[in-house]
Protein backbone atom coordinates (compact mmCIF):
# COMPACT_ATOMS: atom_id res chain seq x y z
CA UNK A 1 0.00 0.00 0.00
CA UNK A 2 1.17 3.36 -0.70
CA UNK A 3 1.31 4.13 2.84
CA UNK A 4 4.37 6.09 2.32
CA UNK A 5 4.65 10.14 1.65
CA UNK A 6 6.55 9.65 -1.67
CA UNK A 7 5.36 6.89 -3.18
CA UNK A 8 7.73 5.14 -6.10
CA UNK A 9 6.91 6.66 -9.79
CA UNK A 10 5.14 4.07 -11.53
CA UNK A 11 7.76 4.32 -14.51
CA UNK A 12 10.04 2.81 -11.74
CA UNK A 13 7.89 -0.26 -10.90
CA UNK A 14 7.92 -3.86 -12.33
CA UNK A 15 5.02 -5.52 -13.42
CA UNK A 16 4.81 -7.25 -9.89
CA UNK A 17 5.54 -4.17 -8.07
CA UNK A 18 2.35 -1.93 -9.85
CA UNK A 19 -0.11 -4.86 -9.50
CA UNK A 20 0.51 -5.24 -5.86
CA UNK A 21 -0.31 -1.76 -5.23
CA UNK A 22 -2.65 -1.54 -7.21
CA UNK A 23 -4.04 -5.11 -5.62
CA UNK A 24 -3.80 -2.94 -2.35
CA UNK A 25 -5.19 0.06 -3.77
CA UNK A 26 -8.64 -2.01 -5.21
CA UNK A 27 -9.06 -3.53 -2.00
CA UNK A 28 -8.12 0.17 0.44
CA UNK A 29 -11.19 1.59 -2.32
CA UNK A 30 -13.21 -1.31 -1.72
CA UNK A 31 -12.98 -1.51 2.35
CA UNK A 32 -11.28 1.47 3.94
CA UNK A 33 -13.44 4.86 4.59
CA UNK A 34 -11.59 7.43 2.97
CA UNK A 35 -11.63 11.34 2.28
CA UNK A 36 -12.43 12.23 -1.38
CA UNK A 37 -9.52 14.13 -1.39
CA UNK A 38 -7.56 10.63 -0.30
CA UNK A 39 -9.71 8.68 -2.62
CA UNK A 40 -9.34 10.56 -5.72
CA UNK A 41 -5.30 10.32 -4.84
CA UNK A 42 -5.39 6.91 -4.87
CA UNK A 43 -7.37 6.29 -7.78
CA UNK A 44 -5.36 8.33 -9.88
CA UNK A 45 -2.16 6.27 -9.29
CA UNK A 46 -4.57 2.99 -9.09
CA UNK A 47 -4.98 4.58 -12.39
CA UNK A 48 -1.63 4.63 -13.40
CA UNK A 49 -0.82 1.43 -12.40
CA UNK A 50 -3.23 -0.07 -14.16
CA UNK A 51 -2.02 1.66 -17.10
CA UNK A 52 1.59 0.89 -16.24
CA UNK A 53 0.67 -3.05 -16.51
CA UNK A 54 -0.72 -2.41 -19.29
CA UNK A 55 2.21 -0.94 -20.71
CA UNK A 56 4.69 -3.89 -19.29
CA UNK A 57 2.35 -6.22 -20.87
CA UNK A 58 2.63 -5.20 -23.65
CA UNK A 59 6.37 -4.80 -24.15
CA UNK A 60 7.49 -6.98 -22.58
CA UNK A 61 10.40 -8.89 -24.19
CA UNK A 62 11.46 -12.10 -22.68
CA UNK A 63 15.37 -11.60 -21.30
CA UNK A 64 17.69 -13.82 -21.57
CA UNK A 65 20.94 -14.36 -19.77
CA UNK A 66 23.41 -16.96 -19.71
CA UNK A 67 25.49 -18.05 -16.95
CA UNK A 68 29.44 -17.18 -17.49
CA UNK A 69 31.44 -18.63 -15.20
CA UNK A 70 30.64 -16.38 -12.47
CA UNK A 71 29.02 -13.71 -14.50
CA UNK A 72 25.39 -13.24 -16.16
CA UNK A 73 26.06 -12.32 -20.05
CA UNK A 74 23.33 -11.90 -22.11
CA UNK A 75 22.40 -14.44 -24.29
CA UNK A 76 21.03 -14.02 -27.97
CA UNK A 77 19.53 -17.42 -29.11
CA UNK A 78 18.47 -17.58 -33.18
CA UNK A 79 15.00 -19.27 -32.61
CA UNK A 80 13.33 -15.63 -32.19
CA UNK B 1 19.87 -101.44 -10.48
CA UNK B 2 22.23 -100.81 -8.21
CA UNK B 3 22.29 -99.13 -5.05
CA UNK B 4 25.68 -97.45 -5.51
CA UNK B 5 25.35 -94.02 -4.50
CA UNK B 6 27.61 -91.86 -6.42
CA UNK B 7 29.99 -89.31 -4.75
CA UNK B 8 27.66 -86.49 -5.99
CA UNK B 9 25.12 -87.70 -3.52
CA UNK B 10 26.77 -86.74 -0.75
CA UNK B 11 25.35 -83.10 -0.21
CA UNK B 12 28.16 -81.73 -1.93
CA UNK B 13 27.95 -78.86 -3.80
CA UNK B 14 29.91 -78.95 -7.54
CA UNK B 15 30.60 -75.87 -9.21
CA UNK B 16 28.81 -76.09 -12.59
CA UNK B 17 31.75 -76.67 -14.72
CA UNK B 18 32.93 -79.80 -12.17
CA UNK B 19 29.14 -80.78 -12.10
CA UNK B 20 29.18 -81.50 -16.27
CA UNK B 21 32.75 -83.26 -15.96
CA UNK B 22 31.24 -85.51 -13.16
CA UNK B 23 27.96 -85.81 -15.66
CA UNK B 24 30.52 -86.77 -18.86
CA UNK B 25 31.85 -89.82 -16.31
CA UNK B 26 29.20 -91.27 -15.23
CA UNK B 27 27.32 -91.25 -18.48
CA UNK B 28 30.63 -92.66 -20.51
CA UNK B 29 32.05 -94.94 -17.58
CA UNK B 30 30.36 -95.58 -14.84
CA UNK B 31 28.90 -98.87 -16.37
CA UNK B 32 32.53 -99.82 -16.82
CA UNK B 33 33.77 -98.75 -13.12
CA UNK B 34 30.64 -100.54 -11.76
CA UNK B 35 30.88 -103.85 -14.13
CA UNK B 36 35.16 -104.81 -13.83
CA UNK B 37 34.29 -108.03 -15.72
CA UNK B 38 33.06 -108.64 -19.15
CA UNK B 39 30.58 -110.92 -18.91
CA UNK B 40 28.79 -109.93 -15.26
CA UNK B 41 28.01 -106.26 -17.13
CA UNK B 42 24.54 -105.08 -16.19
CA UNK B 43 22.07 -103.49 -19.00
CA UNK B 44 20.43 -100.58 -18.55
CA UNK B 45 18.05 -99.98 -20.33
CA UNK B 46 17.66 -96.53 -22.05
CA UNK B 47 14.70 -95.32 -19.61
CA UNK B 48 16.86 -96.17 -16.55
CA UNK B 49 19.89 -95.18 -17.34
CA UNK B 50 18.24 -91.78 -18.42
CA UNK B 51 16.26 -91.29 -15.20
CA UNK B 52 19.64 -92.26 -13.58
CA UNK B 53 21.10 -88.90 -14.97
CA UNK B 54 18.09 -87.03 -14.59
CA UNK B 55 17.89 -88.12 -11.24
CA UNK B 56 21.46 -87.19 -10.87
CA UNK B 57 21.39 -83.87 -12.49
CA UNK B 58 18.33 -82.58 -10.67
CA UNK B 59 19.77 -84.16 -7.02
CA UNK B 60 22.84 -81.34 -7.61
CA UNK B 61 21.55 -78.50 -5.61
CA UNK B 62 24.18 -75.98 -7.43
CA UNK B 63 22.48 -77.24 -10.97
CA UNK B 64 19.00 -76.34 -9.27
CA UNK B 65 19.83 -72.31 -9.35
CA UNK B 66 22.00 -71.08 -12.19
CA UNK B 67 22.18 -67.84 -14.03
CA UNK B 68 23.62 -68.48 -17.73
CA UNK B 69 24.76 -65.77 -20.29
CA UNK B 70 24.56 -66.53 -23.18
CA UNK B 71 22.80 -65.81 -27.24
CA UNK B 72 18.82 -66.95 -27.55
CA UNK B 73 18.66 -69.08 -30.78
CA UNK B 74 16.00 -71.46 -32.51
CA UNK B 75 13.20 -69.51 -30.79
CA UNK B 76 10.15 -71.35 -30.73
CA UNK B 77 6.82 -70.45 -29.30
CA UNK B 78 4.39 -73.16 -30.08
CA UNK B 79 0.83 -72.86 -29.78
CA UNK B 80 1.34 -74.56 -26.08
CA UNK B 81 2.16 -71.36 -24.96
CA UNK B 82 5.54 -72.48 -23.58
CA UNK B 83 8.88 -71.03 -25.52
CA UNK B 84 12.20 -73.05 -26.38
CA UNK B 85 15.00 -71.71 -27.59
CA UNK B 86 18.45 -72.43 -27.50
CA UNK B 87 21.01 -70.32 -25.50
CA UNK B 88 24.51 -70.20 -27.46
CA UNK B 89 28.16 -69.15 -26.96
CA UNK B 90 31.13 -69.51 -29.07
CA UNK B 91 31.98 -72.89 -27.82
CA UNK B 92 28.36 -74.83 -26.76
CA UNK B 93 24.55 -74.70 -26.52
CA UNK B 94 22.00 -75.39 -24.32
CA UNK B 95 18.54 -75.98 -24.43
CA UNK B 96 16.05 -74.21 -22.86
CA UNK B 97 12.22 -74.45 -21.65
CA UNK B 98 10.13 -71.11 -20.53
CA UNK B 99 6.92 -72.46 -19.66
CA UNK B 100 3.85 -70.59 -20.47
CA UNK B 101 3.38 -69.21 -16.87
CA UNK B 102 7.14 -68.21 -16.50
CA UNK B 103 6.93 -66.55 -19.62
CA UNK B 104 4.08 -64.56 -19.04
CA UNK B 105 5.63 -63.36 -16.05
CA UNK B 106 8.91 -62.41 -18.30
CA UNK B 107 8.04 -58.55 -18.79
CA UNK B 108 10.39 -58.58 -21.73
CA UNK B 109 10.64 -59.80 -25.41
CA UNK B 110 12.48 -62.44 -26.54
CA UNK B 111 14.35 -61.87 -29.97
CA UNK B 112 16.90 -64.00 -31.80
CA UNK B 113 20.29 -63.10 -31.57
CA UNK B 114 19.20 -61.46 -28.41
CA UNK B 115 21.86 -61.51 -25.48
CA UNK B 116 20.46 -62.89 -21.98
CA UNK B 117 20.80 -64.29 -18.77
CA UNK B 118 18.74 -66.94 -18.09
CA UNK B 119 17.94 -68.04 -14.76
CA UNK B 120 17.01 -71.67 -13.95
CA UNK B 121 17.48 -75.65 -13.16
CA UNK B 122 19.18 -78.38 -15.13
CA UNK B 123 17.03 -81.19 -16.04
CA UNK B 124 16.57 -83.78 -18.28
CA UNK B 125 14.21 -84.83 -21.14
CA UNK B 126 14.13 -88.08 -20.89
CA UNK B 127 11.58 -88.67 -24.10
CA UNK B 128 14.55 -86.98 -26.37
CA UNK B 129 17.55 -87.36 -24.16
CA UNK B 130 18.50 -84.00 -23.76
CA UNK B 131 19.40 -82.40 -21.02
CA UNK B 132 17.74 -78.72 -20.78
CA UNK B 133 17.59 -75.85 -18.66
CA UNK B 134 13.87 -75.16 -17.26
CA UNK B 135 13.99 -71.48 -17.36
CA UNK B 136 12.00 -69.28 -14.72
CA UNK B 137 13.64 -65.87 -15.41
CA UNK B 138 15.41 -63.84 -18.11
CA UNK B 139 17.08 -60.61 -18.38
CA UNK B 140 18.54 -58.80 -20.80
CA UNK B 141 22.45 -58.38 -20.86
CA UNK B 142 24.22 -55.32 -22.40
CA UNK B 143 22.09 -52.26 -23.07
CA UNK B 144 19.68 -54.54 -20.49
CA UNK B 145 22.77 -54.11 -18.04
CA UNK B 146 21.66 -50.34 -17.54
CA UNK B 147 17.95 -51.11 -17.11
CA UNK B 148 19.04 -53.41 -14.16
CA UNK B 149 21.07 -50.59 -12.73
CA UNK B 150 18.18 -47.90 -13.50
CA UNK B 151 15.86 -50.19 -11.40
CA UNK B 152 18.65 -51.30 -8.67
CA UNK B 153 19.57 -47.04 -8.14
CA UNK B 154 15.67 -46.40 -8.32
CA UNK B 155 15.42 -48.95 -5.35
CA UNK B 156 18.05 -47.45 -3.73
CA UNK B 157 17.03 -43.69 -3.67
CA UNK B 158 13.05 -45.17 -3.53
CA UNK B 159 13.91 -46.41 -0.24
CA UNK B 160 15.88 -43.74 0.77
CA UNK B 161 12.44 -41.66 0.20
CA UNK B 162 14.24 -39.15 -2.35
CA UNK B 163 10.90 -39.88 -4.57
CA UNK B 164 8.57 -39.34 -2.05
CA UNK B 165 5.34 -36.96 -3.03
CA UNK B 166 5.85 -35.27 0.90
CA UNK B 167 8.90 -33.50 -0.42
CA UNK B 168 7.82 -32.09 -3.68
CA UNK B 169 7.45 -28.37 -3.56
CA UNK B 170 4.79 -26.88 -5.39
CA UNK B 171 6.10 -24.95 -8.52
CA UNK B 172 5.48 -21.09 -8.52
CA UNK B 173 2.57 -19.70 -10.65
CA UNK B 174 3.83 -16.55 -12.22
CA UNK B 175 8.04 -17.33 -11.48
CA UNK B 176 10.27 -13.88 -12.00
CA UNK B 177 13.32 -15.74 -12.69
CA UNK B 178 13.40 -19.45 -14.86
CA UNK B 179 16.47 -20.98 -14.96
CA UNK B 180 17.04 -24.04 -17.48
CA UNK B 181 19.96 -26.46 -17.99
CA UNK B 182 20.52 -27.98 -21.26
CA UNK B 183 22.50 -28.27 -23.99
CA UNK B 184 23.30 -24.61 -25.63
CA UNK B 185 22.52 -26.62 -28.99
CA UNK B 186 19.33 -28.63 -29.08
CA UNK B 187 16.57 -28.08 -29.95
CA UNK B 188 15.09 -28.54 -26.28
CA UNK B 189 16.64 -24.61 -25.51
CA UNK B 190 14.97 -22.94 -28.49
CA UNK B 191 11.46 -25.15 -27.87
CA UNK B 192 11.43 -23.87 -24.18
CA UNK B 193 12.56 -20.12 -24.78
CA UNK B 194 9.65 -19.92 -27.68
CA UNK B 195 7.20 -21.02 -25.33
CA UNK B 196 8.53 -18.86 -22.52
CA UNK B 197 8.29 -16.07 -24.83
CA UNK B 198 4.82 -16.76 -25.80
CA UNK B 199 3.71 -17.87 -22.51
CA UNK B 200 5.35 -15.32 -20.04
CA UNK B 201 7.61 -12.72 -21.70
CA UNK B 202 7.66 -10.63 -18.55
CA UNK B 203 9.79 -13.66 -16.75
CA UNK B 204 13.62 -13.28 -16.87
CA UNK B 205 15.52 -16.64 -18.38
CA UNK B 206 19.04 -17.35 -16.75
CA UNK B 207 20.29 -20.13 -18.93
CA UNK B 208 23.12 -22.31 -17.77
CA UNK B 209 24.70 -24.24 -20.17
CA UNK B 210 25.26 -27.77 -19.85
CA UNK B 211 26.66 -31.36 -21.62
CA UNK B 212 23.42 -33.62 -21.88
CA UNK B 213 24.81 -36.91 -22.98
CA UNK B 214 28.48 -38.21 -22.06
CA UNK B 215 30.81 -38.89 -19.19
CA UNK B 216 30.91 -35.04 -18.81
CA UNK B 217 27.68 -34.42 -18.87
CA UNK B 218 26.76 -35.86 -14.92
CA UNK B 219 29.15 -33.35 -13.07
CA UNK B 220 28.12 -30.39 -15.47
CA UNK B 221 24.44 -30.56 -14.67
CA UNK B 222 25.06 -30.35 -11.09
CA UNK B 223 27.37 -27.59 -11.22
CA UNK B 224 24.43 -26.33 -13.30
CA UNK B 225 22.24 -27.08 -10.48
CA UNK B 226 24.23 -25.03 -8.06
CA UNK B 227 24.89 -21.99 -10.19
CA UNK B 228 21.22 -21.85 -10.75
CA UNK B 229 20.12 -21.96 -6.83
CA UNK B 230 22.42 -19.46 -6.03
CA UNK B 231 21.08 -17.26 -8.62
CA UNK B 232 17.75 -16.86 -6.46
CA UNK B 233 15.59 -18.84 -9.48
CA UNK B 234 11.89 -19.29 -8.71
CA UNK B 235 12.06 -22.48 -10.70
CA UNK B 236 14.62 -24.46 -12.65
CA UNK B 237 13.68 -26.62 -15.89
CA UNK B 238 16.20 -29.44 -16.53
CA UNK B 239 15.27 -30.50 -20.15
CA UNK B 240 16.38 -32.61 -22.75
CA UNK B 241 15.15 -33.80 -26.16
CA UNK B 242 14.74 -36.88 -26.77
CA UNK B 243 17.51 -39.97 -27.28
CA UNK B 244 18.13 -43.57 -26.69
CA UNK B 245 18.48 -45.00 -23.07
CA UNK B 246 22.22 -43.99 -23.38
CA UNK B 247 21.63 -40.64 -24.63
CA UNK B 248 20.09 -39.91 -21.71
CA UNK B 249 21.63 -41.81 -18.76
CA UNK B 250 23.30 -38.77 -17.78
CA UNK B 251 20.01 -37.79 -15.81
CA UNK B 252 20.05 -41.25 -14.38
CA UNK B 253 23.31 -40.76 -12.78
CA UNK B 254 22.94 -40.76 -9.16
CA UNK B 255 25.32 -37.76 -8.83
CA UNK B 256 22.31 -35.58 -10.75
CA UNK B 257 19.53 -37.72 -9.19
CA UNK B 258 20.88 -36.61 -5.58
CA UNK B 259 21.49 -32.55 -6.77
CA UNK B 260 18.11 -32.36 -7.78
CA UNK B 261 16.98 -33.33 -4.77
CA UNK B 262 18.92 -31.33 -2.86
CA UNK B 263 19.11 -27.98 -5.03
CA UNK B 264 16.76 -25.36 -2.73
CA UNK B 265 15.36 -23.80 -6.01
CA UNK B 266 11.50 -26.39 -7.23
CA UNK B 267 13.04 -28.09 -10.43
CA UNK B 268 10.62 -29.08 -13.18
CA UNK B 269 12.51 -32.22 -15.13
CA UNK B 270 11.24 -32.22 -19.00
CA UNK B 271 13.94 -35.30 -20.56
CA UNK B 272 13.24 -36.72 -23.43
CA UNK B 273 9.58 -37.82 -24.79
CA UNK B 274 6.41 -38.94 -23.57
CA UNK B 275 7.25 -42.64 -22.71
CA UNK B 276 10.73 -41.49 -21.64
CA UNK B 277 11.45 -41.95 -17.54
CA UNK B 278 14.63 -41.29 -15.97
CA UNK B 279 15.22 -41.20 -12.17
CA UNK B 280 15.27 -36.84 -12.16
CA UNK B 281 11.94 -37.03 -13.24
CA UNK B 282 11.07 -39.03 -9.96
CA UNK B 283 13.32 -36.97 -8.19
CA UNK B 284 11.90 -33.49 -9.60
CA UNK B 285 9.59 -31.55 -8.20
CA UNK B 286 7.45 -31.85 -10.98
CA UNK B 287 8.07 -34.45 -14.43
CA UNK B 288 6.98 -32.64 -17.73
CA UNK B 289 7.04 -35.12 -20.80
CA UNK B 290 8.80 -33.06 -22.79
CA UNK B 291 11.21 -29.62 -22.59
CA UNK B 292 8.15 -27.79 -24.16
CA UNK B 293 5.63 -28.99 -21.31
CA UNK B 294 8.52 -27.93 -18.82
CA UNK B 295 8.53 -24.59 -20.01
CA UNK B 296 4.11 -24.69 -20.18
CA UNK B 297 4.19 -26.17 -16.36
CA UNK B 298 6.44 -23.54 -15.34
CA UNK B 299 4.55 -20.36 -16.72
CA UNK B 300 0.77 -21.60 -15.69
CA UNK B 301 -0.48 -17.75 -15.33
CA UNK B 302 0.12 -16.36 -18.87
CA UNK B 303 0.66 -12.86 -20.26
CA UNK B 304 -3.15 -13.34 -21.39
CA UNK B 305 -4.13 -14.36 -18.48
CA UNK B 306 -2.24 -11.26 -16.64
CA UNK B 307 -3.75 -8.93 -18.98
CA UNK B 308 -7.52 -9.94 -18.61
CA UNK B 309 -6.52 -9.33 -14.55
CA UNK B 310 -5.17 -6.32 -15.12
CA UNK B 311 -8.48 -5.50 -17.93
CA UNK B 312 -10.84 -6.26 -14.80
CA UNK B 313 -8.30 -4.40 -12.39
CA UNK B 314 -9.07 -1.43 -14.41
CA UNK B 315 -12.74 -2.02 -14.34
CA UNK B 316 -12.80 -1.98 -10.89
CA UNK B 317 -10.93 0.93 -10.45
CA UNK B 318 -13.29 2.66 -12.85
CA UNK B 319 -16.71 1.27 -10.98
CA UNK B 320 -15.43 1.99 -7.65
CA UNK B 321 -14.57 6.00 -8.76
CA UNK B 322 -17.98 6.52 -10.37
CA UNK B 323 -19.73 4.62 -6.94
CA UNK B 324 -17.60 7.27 -5.11
CA UNK B 325 -18.09 10.09 -7.44
CA UNK B 326 -21.96 9.20 -7.04
CA UNK B 327 -21.67 9.15 -3.21
CA UNK B 328 -19.92 12.62 -2.85
CA UNK B 329 -22.21 13.85 -5.53
CA UNK B 330 -25.38 13.27 -3.11
CA UNK B 331 -23.07 14.41 -0.41
CA UNK B 332 -22.89 17.77 -2.27
CA UNK B 333 -26.46 18.19 -3.24
CA UNK B 334 -27.39 18.40 0.07
CA UNK B 335 -24.67 20.28 1.73
CA UNK B 336 -25.80 23.23 -0.76
CA UNK B 337 -29.70 23.04 -0.21
CA UNK B 338 -28.21 23.37 3.62
CA UNK B 339 -26.17 25.79 2.80
CA UNK B 340 -28.52 27.51 0.42
CA UNK B 341 -31.02 28.14 3.43
CA UNK B 342 -27.82 29.43 5.64
CA UNK B 343 -26.87 31.63 2.90
CA UNK B 344 -26.10 35.60 3.27
CA UNK B 345 -27.84 35.93 -0.57
CA UNK B 346 -31.04 36.66 1.37
CA UNK B 347 -29.94 39.25 3.00
CA UNK B 348 -28.12 40.35 0.30
CA UNK B 349 -31.18 41.08 -1.81
CA UNK B 350 -33.18 42.76 1.36
CA UNK B 351 -30.44 45.23 1.68
CA UNK B 352 -30.24 45.83 -1.89
CA UNK B 353 -34.16 46.34 -2.15
CA UNK B 354 -33.41 48.60 1.03
CA UNK B 355 -30.62 50.88 -1.18
CA UNK B 356 -33.00 50.98 -3.99
CA UNK B 357 -35.43 52.57 -1.89
CA UNK B 358 -33.42 54.51 -0.73
CA UNK B 359 -31.76 55.59 -4.09
CA UNK B 360 -35.53 56.44 -5.21
CA UNK B 361 -36.44 57.81 -2.34
CA UNK B 362 -33.36 60.33 -2.52
CA UNK B 363 -34.27 61.30 -6.35
CA UNK B 364 -38.09 62.32 -5.69
CA UNK B 365 -36.10 64.43 -2.55
CA UNK B 366 -34.10 65.71 -5.88
CA UNK B 367 -36.85 66.38 -7.92
CA UNK B 368 -38.64 68.31 -5.73
CA UNK B 369 -36.01 69.88 -4.36
CA UNK B 370 -35.12 71.09 -7.68
CA UNK B 371 -38.68 72.05 -8.52
CA UNK B 372 -38.69 74.62 -5.64
CA UNK B 373 -35.96 76.53 -6.92
CA UNK B 374 -37.22 77.06 -9.88
CA UNK B 375 -40.60 78.27 -8.78
CA UNK B 376 -38.33 80.02 -6.47
CA UNK B 377 -36.32 81.36 -9.35
CA UNK B 378 -39.17 82.77 -11.17
CA UNK B 379 -40.80 84.36 -8.40
CA UNK B 380 -37.68 86.11 -8.01
CA UNK B 381 -37.81 87.20 -12.15
CA UNK B 382 -40.99 88.66 -11.47
CA UNK B 383 -39.99 90.93 -8.69
CA UNK B 384 -36.43 91.69 -11.22
CA UNK B 385 -39.13 92.30 -14.16
CA UNK B 386 -41.30 95.24 -12.09
CA UNK B 387 -38.00 97.38 -11.14
CA UNK B 388 -36.27 97.06 -15.01
CA UNK B 389 -36.80 100.20 -16.87
CA UNK B 390 -37.37 98.03 -19.47
CA UNK B 391 -40.87 97.53 -17.81
CA UNK B 392 -41.53 101.54 -17.92
CA UNK B 393 -41.39 101.42 -21.90
CA UNK B 394 -44.23 98.95 -22.04
CA UNK B 395 -46.38 101.62 -19.98
CA UNK B 396 -45.89 104.11 -23.18
CA UNK B 397 -42.01 105.93 -21.82
CA UNK B 398 -39.94 106.05 -24.44
CA UNK B 399 -35.94 105.84 -24.69
CA UNK B 400 -34.47 108.86 -26.76
CA UNK B 401 -30.47 108.51 -27.85
CA UNK B 402 -28.11 110.63 -29.52
CA UNK B 403 -26.92 108.58 -32.62
CA UNK B 404 -23.40 110.06 -32.54
CA UNK B 405 -22.30 109.18 -29.05
CA UNK B 406 -25.64 106.98 -27.25
CA UNK B 407 -25.85 109.42 -24.67
CA UNK B 408 -29.21 109.42 -22.97
CA UNK B 409 -31.44 112.61 -24.16
CA UNK B 410 -32.57 113.49 -20.64
CA UNK B 411 -32.40 117.19 -21.03
CA UNK B 412 -33.05 119.47 -24.26
CA UNK B 413 -29.56 120.74 -23.80
CA UNK B 414 -28.41 117.36 -24.76
CA UNK B 415 -30.58 116.95 -27.84
CA UNK B 416 -28.46 116.48 -31.40
CA UNK B 417 -29.66 116.42 -35.00
CA UNK B 418 -30.27 112.87 -35.15
CA UNK B 419 -31.31 110.53 -32.47
CA UNK B 420 -33.10 107.10 -31.36
CA UNK B 421 -36.31 106.41 -30.11
CA UNK B 422 -36.56 103.05 -28.12
CA UNK B 423 -40.27 101.37 -27.38
CA UNK B 424 -41.09 99.01 -25.66
CA UNK B 425 -40.80 96.41 -28.46
CA UNK B 426 -38.55 98.32 -30.34
CA UNK B 427 -36.25 101.41 -31.80
CA UNK B 428 -36.72 104.17 -34.30
CA UNK B 429 -34.59 106.97 -35.49
CA UNK B 430 -35.88 110.64 -35.22
CA UNK B 431 -34.10 114.05 -36.35
CA UNK B 432 -35.23 117.39 -34.31
CA UNK B 433 -36.90 119.99 -36.66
Amino acid sequence: MPKSATPKPVKDLNYEQALAELEGILSALENDQKSLDESMKIFERGQALVARCNELLEAAELKVKKISGDALIPFEDDSS
Amino acid sequence: MTSLAPPARAGVCLSGKKARALVRLLILEYPRLVQPTLFASVQWTVSSLTRYVRDLLESDASLQDVWVEGEISNLSRPASGHVYFTLKDSGAALRCVLWKTSAARLGMNLQEGLAVAVHGKLGVYEVSGQYQLYADQIRPVGEGALYQEFLRLKAVLEAEGLFDGARKRPIPELPRRIGIITSGTGAALRDILNTLRRRSPLAEVIFAAAPVQGVEAPPALVAALAALDAQATDVILLARGGGSIEDLWAFNDERVVRAVVACGTPVICGVGHETDFTLCDFAADLRAATPTAAAELATRITREDLAAYVRDAGLRLATMLLNLLAAQRNLFAGLIAELRYASPERRVISERQRVDDYARRALAGLVHRVRLEAAQLKGLAQGLDALSPLAVLGRGYAVVTRKTDGRVVSRLALASAAMRVRVSDGEFDVRKS
